[in-house]
C-alpha cells in the first residue's frame, strides 16, 4: 500500500515537473527554419555535385584531361576525354560526364585535381523523377555558367 | 462474428518482429517464438541490407574505401573514418601531426555526443515519449552544424585522410564548440535529466529490466556502453590508448547493475566526459599543419595489422591484410553492434515483449554497422 502512495507521489511529481518544463519551453523562440522560405546559410566547405572551373580570361576548363579525378573516384563516376592541343602542347578538354546517382560526394576527385580544375558547386535543391537528369554534362554546365557571366 | 481465440497453456506462436519496424531502426527481423505476452525464445535475422563492406574494400585503394567507413555506423562516422586511418596508417607508417590528432579527438568526441543524443532522442521514442526528441534534436542539429563547417558534410562525414584531417578548424568552429559545451550543460539538468532521467514512467519501464551479467557480455564480446552497464571497465580510449587520448584527463563510466537503466546511465555520463575531452582539446590546441607527408599511392608493406577504437557503440577493430599490393588483401571489420545484438536472444528470454523492445533500445543498434 505505502509502495501504491509513493507511487502516486512521484508520479504525480514527474507529472509536475515534466509539465512545468513543457510551459517554460513553451515561450522560447521558434527554432525552427521554414525550409522553402527561409533558405539556411551555406558553408564555405558545402560539398555539392562537383563542376569545372573555368580560366577567368577565356572561360575555358581548367582542366588538362590528366584523368586524375577519374582515377580517385571510388565509385566510377567520372568519365572525361580529351584530344590534343592544335595551338601548343597538351590536351583540351572535350568531355566531361558526371554520374551523380552514383557519387558519394567523398571529395577525392577535388583533392587530387593539381590543377584547380575541379570544385564543388553549391546546388542543393536537386531532385527529379527521372535518373537520366543527374547524369551531368558538366561542360555544357561551365559554358551555361560563362554566358551568365558575360 | 469473431471468433475468440483461445491458446493451449503449452501452445506457442511465432511472432515477426521486423524486417520493418519503427523499435528496430532499420532493417533487423527478430523471429519471437511467444507464449502469450512472454517470449519463450528471440533470434535476430540478418543480412537485409548486407552491401558486402569488406569485399568493396578490396577491390578499391586504400583511400577508395574512406566513403564507405562513414556508411557503414552513420551516427558515429567519424569513428569509423579514424578506425580505418588508423590501421592503414600503421600499415604505411604514416606519421600523423599533433595539431592534426587533436582536431580528430575533437571532431570524434563531437560526434559521439551527436550519437548519444540521437540513441536517447530514438530511445525515448520507442518508449513512447515524443517530447525529448525535439529537444535533443536541437542540440544535435548545432553539433552537425558545427562539423559542416569543417567537414563539409552533415551526417555521412569523410574527413580524415591518411596521415592527418580534410580540412582545419577555424575560431570560429573553436568558439561554436565551446558554446556549444556551455549550452548542453546549461541543458542537460533539466531538459535530460528533470524532464527524463528522474521521471516516473522512464523509471518504471527500464530499471530492473533487461538484466545482463558481465559473464555474458564477456561471452558474446559485447563491448561499450552495454559492457560498461554491466560493471566491465573497459575502454579503448582507456585501456589501449590511440592517438592523443592519454594526454586527457576523464572517466569511464561504469555502473554494475546490468539493467537498461544503467546502460542508460552509462551513456548520459559518457556525454559529460566527452565534453571534458573536448574542453581539454581546444584548450591545448596545438599549432602547426594538419596534413602530414602521406605517398599518394600506398603500398603498404605485407602483413597484418590491426588497431582499434571506440565508437559510440563498443569497440570497432580493423583487421587488415597486406601482400604489398595498391588493394588492400583483405579486411575485416569488428563491429560493436553485432556482438551486442548476439546476446538479445539469451538475455530477451523469458521477457514481455513491451520489455524486450526497451531492451534492444538500450542496445543502441544501428543496422547498416551489423550488416555491412
Amino acid at each position: 500500500m505505502s509502495g501504491y502512495l509513493s507511487d502516486i507521489v512521484t508520479g504525480g511529481k514527474s507529472l509536475v515537473t515534466g509539465l512545468a518544463i513543457t510551459a517554460r519551453e513553451f515561450f522560447r523562440p521558434v527554432v525552427t527554419e521554414q525550409y522553402p522560405w527561409e533558405v539556411p546559410t551555406m558553408t564555405p566547405l558545402f560539398r555539392g555535385h562537383i563542376e569545372l572551373i573555368g580560366n577567368e580570361e577565356t572561360g575555358e576548363p581548367n582542366c588538362v584531361v590528366c584523368g586524375m579525378c577519374q582515377r580517385a573516384c571510388p565509385s566510377v563516376c567520372i568519365s572525361l576525354d580529351g584530344k590534343k592541343n592544335e595551338s601548343g602542347k597538351g590536351k583540351v578538354l572535350t568531355r566531361y560526364i558526371l554520374d551523380f546517382t552514383k557519387c558519394s560526394l567523398c571529395g577525392s576527385c577535388v583533392e587530387s585535381c593539381n590543377f584547380n580544375a575541379l570544385r564543388f558547386s553549391r546546388d542543393y535543391n536537386l531532385a527529379s523523377f527521372d535518373k537520366n537528369d543527374f547524369t551531368m554534362d558538366l561542360m555544357k554546365r561551365l559554358e551555361e555558367q560563362n554566358r551568365c557571366k558575360r | 462474428m469473431t471468433v475468440p481465440v483461445h491458446l493451449r497453456h503449452d501452445e506457442t506462436f511465432v511472432l515477426n518482429l521486423g524486417p520493418q519496424h519503427p523499435a528496430t531502426h532499420g532493417v533487423l527481423r527478430v523471429k519471437l517464438t511467444m507464449d502469450g505476452e512472454y517470449i519463450v525464445k528471440a533470434e535476430p535475422v540478418l543480412g537485409y541490407i548486407h552491401r558486402m563492406h569488406e569485399k568493396m574494400a578490396e577491390n578499391g585503394t586504400f583511400a577508395q574505401f574512406m566513403p564507405n567507413t562513414a556508411r557503414m555506423d552513420y551516427l558515429h562516422a567519424l569513428a569509423f573514418n579514424h578506425g580505418w586511418a588508423l590501421v592503414v596508417e600503421k600499415a604505411a607508417g604514416i606519421e600523423v601531426p599533433e595539431r592534426a590528432e587533436y582536431i580528430r579527438v575533437i571532431t570524434v568526441e563531437l560526434n559521439r555526443i551527436a550519437s548519444h543524443l540521437l540513441w536517447w532522442a530514438a530511445f525515448l521514442l520507442d518508449l513512447g515519449g515524443f517530447t525529448p526528441l525535439l529537444y535533443a534534436f536541437d542540440d544535435r542539429e548545432k553539433i552537425i552544424d558545427l562539423l559542416e563547417r569543417v567537414t563539409g558534410s552533415r551526417l555521412t562525414y569523410c574527413y580524415l585522410r591518411f596521415g592527418g584531417v580534410y580540412n582545419d578548424i577555424d575560431d570560429e568552429f573553436v568558439a561554436g564548440t565551446r558554446d556549444f559545451i556551455k549550452r548542453l550543460r546549461g541543458r542537460m539538468p533539466r531538459l535530460y535529466h528533470d524532464l527524463v532521467t528522474h521521471n516516473i514512467i522512464l523509471i518504471k519501464r527500464i530499471k530492473d529490466i533487461g538484466f545482463v551479467t558481465a559473464e555474458q557480455c564477456r561471452r558474446y564480446g559485447a563491448t561499450g556502453p552495454v559492457a560498461r552497464g554491466s560493471g566491465i571497465d573497459y575502454d579503448i580510449r582507456k585501456n589501449e590508448p590511440y592517438s592523443v587520448y592519454p594526454e586527457f584527463d576523464f572517466d569511464v563510466p561504469v555502473f554494475t547493475e546490468g539493467d537498461s537503466m544503467a546502460r542508460y546511465m552509462v551513456r548520459m555520463h559518457e556525454m559529460e566526459q566527452s565534453m571534458r575531452i573536448i574542453e581539454q582539446a581546444l584548450d591545448k590546441l596545438p599549432g602547426g599543419p594538419v596534413m602530414g607527408k602521406a605517398p599518394k599511392v600506398l603500398k603498404p608493406e605485407a602483413g597484418y595489422y590491426y588497431s582499434a577504437v571506440e565508437t559510440a557503440r563498443g569497440s570497432l577493430g580493423h583487421r587488415l591484410v597486406c601482400n604489398g599490393d595498391k588493394n588492400p588483401y583483405k579486411l575485416k571489420l569488428r563491429s560493436p553492434t553485432f556482438s551486442n545484438l548476439s546476446l538479445f536472444g539469451e538475455v530477451a528470454e523469458g521477457m514481455l515483449l513491451a520489455d524486450a523492445l526497451a531492451f534492444m533500445g538500450s542496445l543502441d543498434l544501428v543496422i547498416p554497422e551489423i550488416d555491412r
